[in-house]
């Protein structure tokens, strides 16, 4: 970045060397720059642009750098089948999706699709499940439990194999430019039987885990200040919290990771992810992922007692709190602040809030008082038919989505060679995943939609940035 | 906008180049290239030496684990197990050669097969308790070796294939995998590691534990494999080897030090100091160590940081050549000189540990003897990250 600094430099320096050399297209753009914008994480951001930039802890935070390593360590270690002499790390399963965090959340980052329909998903998952709720929880499928394990331990029978095939839907812009969006056909085959003919199947692809700690330190306040349940304002834009209970604290608390926010705090999507994803139980999920007829998943269970230890659960959850949000690139180029600008014109921030400062942050007190940038309102916003999965979330219904945060989005191609985005990877570039959005974004979608291509490109750029 | 930032960018470089011009000696009249090339060619040998010895000590392992199972004595078993922990020595050095994307660890490298933890040591063989719903007297659980009906043959495909089962890899071979089939589980804090009775492998009916001679394939297939894996690391980094010819032509040399680094730096910081020692240390927990069943982790810990200094210094066996280091004395002495003190005070502290590495995790002279080690390495990592940025590269040691 240094370099592109002196170019700056040398600009103002000839600038004003010239008076008379006015050039038209800069003043505009640069008074869109905010100061420090670049630092999204406030100092929760980090400074790298390699390939590890979603795996850093911010340099404020290196008392705490042994917590960061042995969270690293058991984010990334495989699980294995119990019992084991590593005690640790055993419990595998008996039925699951992966042996480690990092397998889908590979360095940190995002998750993409199966290539091909004989390639089996990792990285995505499927949610399962019935209309209803149990206390706080879905109904899940009554033989499959609330999501599908195509893997399990050595003589267990796995729930089934996923291919996913997609079909091309052709469209084109007002300025004639043709494009084509891929919407997914998932297929199952079920090694227990067909699922409950009213399961519904939720694709849940593996996100980028930056700053998560600086999201869960927004105030509740804040998020509910945006929220517009019944669009009292009249723009076509609702935004309304979920509501999900939780275990950490026992109460009734907003919802704020995951696709449609059904996780209050990081400790309980951490533990949840353990129990649903790898089969680890912990003090907060200690059901293993049998379902009541799986008697040969249920006879595998060497014992009851819950896998992961409350300081393996300490690290791994301080782990995701704490990882930084990469610093933007190029941030102070034309192009961008002209995507910035265009941006927000389309009223794309009405939900993406570009800006926040958190609260008080008990877990990190150095993220409390942050500005950050997330692009994220937390909310859940209906996004139309062409993305619902008609799987209701606490009170997300099956075609209301969380805002998910765009932070570091830019940087997913470098450290997870991919621009697949979107709940289920459909999109396969930042385009694709705008010309997807519908419902209360369709107007926001329209207003892209009839840009130039240099105004498209600009806000791309824009999302590149960041 | 674009062709002002275009013109002033090529003006930028025009006066850059003209400032480099002006201040760098372009003849390099320190002989850093020369010695640049000799260091990268003492690298190879060392690389080549030191997985010959692996392989060698690795086929006596093999010839070890033959005369044990063909004749089942305590004697032979005791044999064999002195042969995994001489294998130990040779193959720990070699760890300094990941990290890279070289031969060992490139998308296809061995090193998962060889070398990985944790082990599923109860998709292998018995383990205390029952598995996957076996009735608990019988105490043999669904595992490989315990389920002649799925797994009719044991040998080196079928292992290497279980290997690679499922989404990800299970660890069912390599060097740990033969470490329990000879010691078993280490169930209890204290010295001398697992107890598995030689009689585990007594086939005319007398042994214990069942399917004994489905034991022994399973052994004597991990350690062959492990030489298979050794014999091809051989094949890329002889003289002529695909590997090295790459790895030593002129225009990779600078490419191929940044890979020496890399392999240093992470070896150091994030494997040695933080996977291995600071982890275990943080939530004391028992048993989570690369030799678990031998209780042979002290040595691990070792042998890694000689490894280090092997490389940084040139050094291994009969070989004394060029080093890392004299590359850097052109550069940096203060830095060079301060990395090797550093290189070979690692080894010092590291040899310091106690036997078993465990109960270290439970005294406080233990805790300090680990942290000092820590401290050391993550000092020299530190260090070859600096070393990296004065050759014009970046590191990250911590990033594994």
């Amino acid at each position: 970045m240094g370099r592109k600094k002196r170019v700056y430099v040398v600009l103002s320096v000839l600038l004003a060397l010239s008076s008379c050399d006015t050039d038209d297209e800069v003043d505009p753009f640069l008074a869109i720059l905010e100061e420090n914008e670049q630092f999204g994480g406030g100092q929760g951001t980090i400074f790298d642009e390699g390939e590890n930039a979603f795996g850093q802890l911010p340099d404020i935070l290196l008392s705490r750098n042994r917590e960061f390593v042995t969270g690293n360590s058991f984010f990334r270690r495989n699980w294995v089948t119990e019992p084991a002499s590593t005690s640790d790390l055993d419990g595998l399963g008996p039925l699951f999706n992966a042996r480690s965090c990092g397998a889908c959340h590979f360095k940190d980052g995002r998750g993409a699709p199966p290539l091909t329909p004989n390639e089996e998903p990792l990285a995505l998952l499927f949610r399962l499940s019935k209309p209803g709720q149990i206390e706080w929880e879905q109904l899940p499928d009554d033989i499959y439990g609330g999501q599908l394990n195509p893997n399990s331990i050595f003589g267990i029978e796995a729930e089934g194999s996923v291919s996913i095939d997609y079909v091309e839907q052709p469209g084109s812009y007002p300025d004639g430019t043709r494009f084509s969006l891929r919407k997914p056909i998932v297929s199952f085959d079920l090694n227990y039987g067909p699922l409950h003919p009213s399961t519904s199947i939720g694709p849940r692809i593996a996100p980028h885990i930056i700053g998560q700690g600086l999201l869960e330190a927004i105030s509740e306040d804040d998020i509910l200040s945006l929220a517009d349940e019944f669009d009292s304002d009249g723009d076509g834009i609702s935004g309304k919290p979920n509501y999900v209970w939780d275990l950490v604290n026992k109460k009734e608390s907003i919802g704020r990771f995951g696709w449609k926010a059904n996780q209050p705090n990081v400790r309980q999507q951490v533990a949840s992810a353990f129990a649903g994803d790898i089969g680890i139980t912990s003090s907060l999920f200690p059901d293993d992922p049998c379902g009541e007829d799986q008697d040969a998943c249920n006879d595998a269970l060497y014992d009851n007692d819950i896998d992961l230890t409350e300081g393996i659960l300490d690290r791994v959850t301080f782990y995701s709190q704490a990882l930084g949000v990469p610093r933007r690139r190029d941030w102070d180029e034309p192009q961008v602040l002209q995507g910035k600008s265009l941006f927000t014109q389309a009223n794309c921030s009405a939900c993406h809030t570009p800006k926040f400062v958190t609260g008080s942050f008990s877990d990190i007190p150095e993220y409390s008082n942050q500005t950050i940038r997330p692009y994220t309102d937390l909310l859940l916003h209906d996004m139309g038919p062409g993305l619902a999965d008609n799987a209701p979330d606490n009170r997300a219904s099956g075609s209301e989505w969380k805002t998910p945060p765009l932070w570091g989005l830019g940087m997913v191609r470098v450290v997870n060679n991919h621009t697949n985005f979107l709940h289920d990877g459909r999109a396969r570039n930042f385009e694709e995943a705008i010309l997807w959005h519908g419902g209360e974004a369709e107007t926001s979608k329209q207003d892209f939609m009839s840009l130039e291509l240099k105004e498209r490109e600009a806000i791309i750029a824009f999302l590149e940035s960041l | 906008m674009k062709k002002l930032s275009t013109k002033l960018s090529a003006l930028l470089l025009a006066l850059t180049m003209l400032i480099a011009a002006g201040c760098e000696e372009d003849d390099e009249p320190d002989n850093f290239t020369p010695t640049l090339e000799a260091a990268i060619i003492t690298y190879s040998d060392i690389v080549l030496a030191n997985y010959t010895d692996s392989r060698n000590d690795a086929q006596d392992l093999l010839n070890a684990v033959n005369t044990f199972v063909n004749n089942p004595t305590q004697a032979n078993h005791d044999a064999a197990k002195q042969a995994w922990l001489d294998a130990q020595e040779s193959y720990g050095q070699t760890e300094v050669f990941r990290f890279y994307g070289g031969p060992i660890d490139d998308d296809d490298g061995p090193e998962g097969q060889l070398n990985a933890w944790p082990l599923d040591e109860s998709l292998i063989d018995y383990v205390n308790g029952a598995v996957n719903g076996d009735d608990p007297a019988d105490n043999d659980g669904t595992n490989i070796i315990n389920s002649p009906g799925d797994v009719p043959t044991i040998d080196k495909s079928v292992i290497a294939g279980f290997n690679e089962l499922g989404a990800e890899t299970n660890v069912s071979t390599g060097y740990h995998a033969v470490e329990f089939l000879l010691w078993g589980q280490d169930e209890v804090l204290g010295a001398g590691g697992g107890n598995r009775p030689f009689t585990d492998y007594v086939t005319d009916g007398s042994g214990t534990n069942e399917n004994q001679s489905r034991r022994a394939d399973y052994l004597v297939a991990a350690a062959g494999l492990i030489v298979d894996d050794l014999n091809a690391l051989i094949e890329e980094w002889q003289e002529g080897g695909a590997y090295r010819t790459f790895f030593t032509s002129a225009d990779q040399l600078n490419n191929s030090l940044e890979r020496i680094l890399n392999g240093m730096g992470k070896l150091s910081t994030g494997e040695l100091a933080g996977e291995r020692i600071a982890v275990a240390l943080d939530l004391k927990s028992v048993e989570d160590e690369h030799s678990c069943f031998s209780d042979n982790t002290h040595r691990d810990v070792v042998t890694n940081a000689q490894g280090i200094a092997n490389v940084y210094l040139g050094q291994y066996g009969s070989i004394n050549g060029t080093g890392v280091y004299d590359v850097l004395l052109l550069r940096n002495v203060e830095l060079a000189e301060a990395l090797r003190v550093n290189v070979l005070a690692s080894v010092t502290l590291s040899e310091a540990i106690q036997i078993p590495f465990e109960e270290e995790l439970f005294s406080t002279d233990g805790e300090a003897r680990l942290e000092a080690v820590i401290t050391s390495l993550e000092s020299q990592g530190a260090s070859t990250a600096e070393a990296a940025s004065v050759f014009g590269f970046t590191l990250d040691p911590t990033d594994i």
